[in-house]
């Protein structure tokens, strides 16, 4: 049983634009769940769906064996941090952290008690008395993410919440929240369109692309085993080769050259993706998934020389080492390692 | 640095012209002669006394800060609310209905007048005090929607939406961080809105009737027959209580609050 399900959920805004199309998404109890996805792809309107500020068209949302699907937002208890904060101004952060409590109609002294237990947690002690006014963006930052979890919330919502933060402080704020996502195990929702940001915290990413989830896996597999062609090139593989199958490990690409591929997979046909690193300069040795190729443009990566080639299956990307220049027109043969390619589906 | 003095002269320039006409009413407030005259030939504060014999300045300054405060505070009552809806939701024709909100503030307060007196007196025969209270709420309320509407589209509305997060009902919410957060807006509203009201003459003219008469149109009657100095004191008596009320606004708020 999922602590949280998310079942066909549809938005439309505006009665024609739909933006989520059935939607499914299951979360475990004390799971760190990211939402990946380009600007625009839904990754917003999926967290603001289970926060409870839009109600889906359709669909339902489970949480705890209850249907929250109808539940509104501040009978909810979840916590949510915002990607502009959202402090109250007019509150110091004493007051701000305390907010949820006092509507909880807690005793005051069982409210001090957790809120400066809080504020010690994320090293806010000192600055219980300054206004959100008068802090900078990491201190901002930790006083939202003290207010939501103060209440002790059922699941915390976070919609890129480190966006604003310059990109050394990004790291630290991220291995905070990791720690106390661990120290309370609360289940999270994190969105982020930062791949770095996305693998190093969560147990599992939903990598999404126009309203749907298109794979939902650890990060690992993610970055491994991308399943479609849009998790591949968003992760960073650039070189696709149309293959079909022909028998057991053996593809042909459309100029019927023969492929070995070492993954195993049930997809008939696919596009085989590598990585520029993956793809090898080869001598006159070695003859396994070998093409002819002409060089192309040449651009340094400091590392790595970056060649686009022209071969027999079609334009590739290739990092070199930066031992041996070609020259654009040069003759060279690059060599796919057959445990470096993978299957991925075509997407649209 | 010459054309820093330039800069200079000309400001002192600006305020002598400002200040000038204020400074010779004030003086003519305490002139002995029957009329306005200046510089004045002999000292006297029979006009301030006159202003207090005369008794029909008294009732009509009460009557137009009565009507100034409930007109005001109605307006506030009904502009807040709106504004919000207007800045909180994307509504069908919204361009439309804050143009029309504005309108009142474009076309000649004759016009409002001689409209609002032709529904108000003709049509709904309505006694002169809640008339006149009418007329002015609807003459104010556009201020108030236009000064909090622009407080209100600089919140950002997830602090609202924060609020709900953490168990606070949409009602609750709305008392507990988004009034506390454009109080400037509606303590200018209030100001805007009630010196308007109290000012206000195109539609006190129309809706004042037998017995009710508003201070500015009571002291254009007065100007009508009489030349006496009495309305210089009385605006002396004004400007030094709106400088009294700055002071106090000044030191319990600062000036800066109104202003933001
Ligand atoms: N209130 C709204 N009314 C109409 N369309 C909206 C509204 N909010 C979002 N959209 C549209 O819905 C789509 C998904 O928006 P959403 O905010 O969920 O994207 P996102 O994945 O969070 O993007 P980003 O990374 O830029 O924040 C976008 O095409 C957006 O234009
Ligand atoms: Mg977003």
């Amino acid at each position: 049983m999922e602590f949280l399900t998310l079942n066909k959920i549809d938005v439309t805004y505006d009665k024609k634009k739909t933006v989520l199309k059935g939607l499914n998404l299951e979360v475990k109890e004390g799971e760190l769940v990211s939402l990946l996805g380009p600007s625009g792809c839904g990754k917003t309107t999926t967290l603001r769906v289970i926060a409870g500020f839009i109600e889906p068209s359709g669909g339902e949302f489970i949480l705890d064996g209850r249907n929250y699907t109808k539940v509104p937002v501040h009978k909810r208890n979840f916590g949510i941090v915002f990607q502009s904060y959202a402090l109250f101004p007019h509150l110091n952060v004493y007051d701000n952290v305390a907010f949820g409590l006092k509507l909880q109609k807690l005793k005051k002294a069982e409210i001090k008690r957790k809120v400066e237990d809080m504020l010690e947690i994320c090293g806010l002690s000192e600055f219980a008395d300054r206004f959100p006014g008068q802090m900078s963006g990491g201190q901002r930052q930790r006083v939202a993410l003290a207010r939501a979890m103060v209440i002790q919330p059922k699941l915390l919502l976070l919609d890129e919440p480190l966006s604003n933060l310059d990109a050394k402080l990004r790291i630290n704020m991220r291995v905070e929240i990791k720690r106390l996502q661990k120290k309370f195990g609360i289940t999270m929702i994190f969105v982020t369109h930062d791949q770095e940001e996305c693998f190093s915290i969560s147990d599992k990413v939903a990598v999404m692309n126009n309203g749907l989830i298109e794979q939902y896996d650890t990060p690992e597999n993610i970055y491994l085993k991308p399943k479609t062609e849009f998790v591949a090139r968003f992760i960073g593989f650039n070189n696709f080769i149309p293959l079909k199958k022909q028998s057991g490990g053996i593809f042909i690409t459309e100029r019927k050259e023969l492929i070995q591929v070492e993954q195993e997979t049930k997809l008939e046909e696919g596009l085989g993706t590598i990585r520029p690193d993956d793809i090898l300069l080869a001598d006159e040795t070695v003859s396994e998934n070998v093409m002819n190729a002409t060089v192309g443009v040449r651009t340094f990566l400091g590392r790595s020389y970056q060649y686009e080639v022209d071969s027999t299956a079609g334009k590739l990307v290739v990092n070199a080492p930066i031992g041996k220049v070609y020259e654009p027109g040069d003759r060279v043969r690059v060599q796919l390692p057959k445990n470096k390619i993978i299957i991925v589906r075509k997407s649209m | 640095m010459r054309k820093n003095k330039m800069l200079v002269a000309f400001a002192c320039c600006v305020f002598a012209f400002l200040f000038l006409p204020l400074f010779i009413i004030a003086v003519t407030a305490f002139g002995g002669e029957s009329a306005i005259t200046f510089p004045i030939q002999s000292f006297s504060l029979k006009w301030f006394a006159n202003i207090f014999t005369s008794g029909s300045f008294i009732s009509s300054f009460k009557t137009s800060f009565q009507i100034a405060l409930f007109a005001t505070l109605l307006a506030l009552l009904v502009g807040i609310p709106a504004a919000y809806a207007l800045a909180r939701y994307t509504i069908k024709g919204k361009n439309m209905i804050q143009s029309f909100f504005l309108s009142p503030t474009i076309i000649p307060g004759i016009v409002l007048g001689f409209a609002l007196y032709r529904f108000i007196v003709l049509v709904m025969r309505m006694p002169v005090f809640y008339g006149l209270l009418l007329g002015h709420f609807l003459a104010v309320l556009p201020y108030i929607i236009r000064v909090v509407g622009s407080s209100l589209s600089q919140f950002d509305f997830s602090i609202e939406e924060a609020a709900w997060s953490l168990g606070c009902g949409k009602v609750s919410a709305f008392f507990k961080v988004v009034i506390p957060n454009i109080t400037s807006g509606i303590m200018a509203a209030f100001m805007l809105a009630f010196i308007n009201s109290f000012n206000n003459i195109p539609v006190s003219m129309f809706l004042t009737g037998p017995g009710v008469s508003t201070f500015p149109t009571n002291l254009m009657n007065y100007i009508e027959y009489n030349y006496d100095p009495t309305v210089s004191a009385v605006s002396v008596l004004l400007m030094a209580g709106t400088i009294i009320i700055m002071f106090v606004v000044e030191k319990t708020l600062g000036i800066a609050s109104l202003a933001k």
